[in-house]
């Protein structure tokens, strides 16, 4: 757990010490939804898509942070470093995964209700399952990027590799998400974001527990 | 590169031979569906496909494991090859319902299911294949690429359920007894096909990764 923290306290540093990297994530996912409005046919459908737009416009500003985080442990031998520490290298993971789902947690926290008030979209449902459903889309986005992240941020020339694996893997989170953030708007009315919700809670166990396992593997050859 | 060996040209012969009795057998032979008629013909290549990619997909991932777990390189040879192989299967299979969906469903695609999930399959495999492109060193290579191997393929069942959940419009899957037992041997018969073909092209897949990666492990040549 010492380890655990350790590496916490590393990450949040960085953080606190470059803002510009966290803010700079709230304005990218700021720009996505101001331009997929140009690309809607109607304010209707704008409101419609409201849940849709703001988790690609997570997922988009997720592939940016984890390139950020990626690319300050590859200067000046972070990365070797960090490898050296007395922690397993699930430890590290998990650490990297936390700090990414609070980076992209606030990206959504300020995105929400800019999305809420630019498309119009109603709140009808209860807060407390949306930002449920918030964090957990978060942590479930956060394990494969950092996993997958590690991979192509080290290879030269494949950073824009991330969003094809990234992209395609995460389907049922964003599935679940969108539609669990879509259904949760209008009130849910017919009672689905629990099972929306059961869905991204899976795929976000599924890929912390294969992350944890696999994570050490491409840390110790890379 | 090391010459085929005989079980791979044997493979290779056999699945030919197959493929070519088969598809006659399925244009010719087999009376025509109740329904589509025709068009249903086009099933004999659709449903082959869909089971060999999954089949390739699943020795990809075993190998990818077994790499994982022993570190030979043997099976990342075995893991890249049957990737390739279920890449190029999963496009047919994309190619073919597409062109299937149009006289049956008037559109050339729609997001049921099944299409939805094949093509996200696709292009996560896809993914993995251009990962292994980039990388130069065979030992990173064969790490990251079974990595990505196994997180596609356990990714594959939760994708299927999510995207059910959202819509559906596909044909419930027949099974032998809501079928002609004509029709049952000719898809049984073109699946052997793609088969035999599907281990020809696992031989010959293998040999073009371990020469690959010989020529990237060797050592740099000595200057005069």
């Amino acid at each position: 757990m010492t380890g655990l923290f350790g590496v916490l306290r590393r990450e949040a540093l960085l953080e606190w010490r470059r803002p510009g990297r966290w803010s700079s994530l709230v304005f990218f996912s700021a720009a996505v939804v101001l331009l997929v409005a140009f690309a809607s046919p109607s304010e209707a459908a704008l409101r419609e898509q409201a849940g849709g737009t703001f988790w690609v416009a997570i997922l988009l500003a997720s592939t940016r942070a984890v390139d950020q985080a990626w690319q300050v442990d590859l200067e000046n031998g972070a990365l070797e470093a960090l490898v050296l520490w007395p922690v397993e290298p699930a430890v590290l993971f998990y650490a990297k995964v936390l700090a990414l789902t609070a980076t992209l947690t606030t990206v959504a926290l300020a995105t929400g209700p800019l999305i809420l008030g630019m498309y119009d979209a109603p709140l009808r449902g209860d807060v407390g399952t949306l930002l449920l459903l918030l964090v957990t889309g978060c942590a479930g986005l956060a394990a494969p990027a950092t996993l997958l992240g590690a991979m192509t941020a080290q290879a030269r020339g494949a950073s824009v590799l991330l969003p094809l694996l990234l992209f395609p893997l995460v389907v049922p989170a964003l599935l679940a998400a969108a539609k669990g953030t879509s259904v949760l708007l209008e009130g849910d009315p017919m009672g689905q974001a629990p099972a929306w919700l059961g869905i991204l809670v899976t795929f976000t166990a599924l890929h912390w527990s294969l992350g944890g396992l696999l994570f050490g593997r491409i840390v110790e050859d890379g | 590169m090391r010459p085929p060996s005989k079980a791979e040209r044997a493979a290779y012969a056999i699945g030919l031979v197959l493929l070519i009795v088969g598809h006659g057998l399925a244009l010719f032979w087999v009376p025509p569906e109740r329904m589509m008629g025709e068009v249903g013909r086009i099933l004999y290549v659709h449903v082959p496909a869909a089971w060999l990619s999954l089949v390739a997909y699943t020795i990809s991932f075993g190998a990818a494991v077994g790499f994982l777990f022993t570190g030979r390189r043997s099976m990342d040879h075995t893991a890249v090859a049957s990737a390739e192989a279920g890449v190029v299967l999963n496009a047919l299979l994309l190619a073919t319902g597409s062109l299937f969906a149009r006289p049956t469903w008037g559109v050339w695609w729609t997001w049921d299911p099944r299409l939805t999930s094949s093509a996200v399959m696709w292009l996560t495999f896809v993914g993995v294949l251009l990962l292994r492109s980039v990388v130069h060193d065979p030992e990173r290579r064969a790490t990251w690429s079974a990595v990505s191997t196994v997180m596609a393929y356990v990714n594959i069942p939760i994708t299927y359920f999510s995207v059910q959940m959202w819509r559906s419009i596909h044909q419930v899957q027949s099974n032998p007894g809501t079928m002609d037992s004509d029709m049952v041997f000719v898809l049984r018969f073109n699946a052997f096909a793609v088969l035999f073909l599907l281990l020809g092209w696992l031989g010959t897949g293998r040999r073009i990764a371990a020469s690959i990666d010989a020529r990237e492990s060797a050592p740099p040549l000595e200057s005069p």
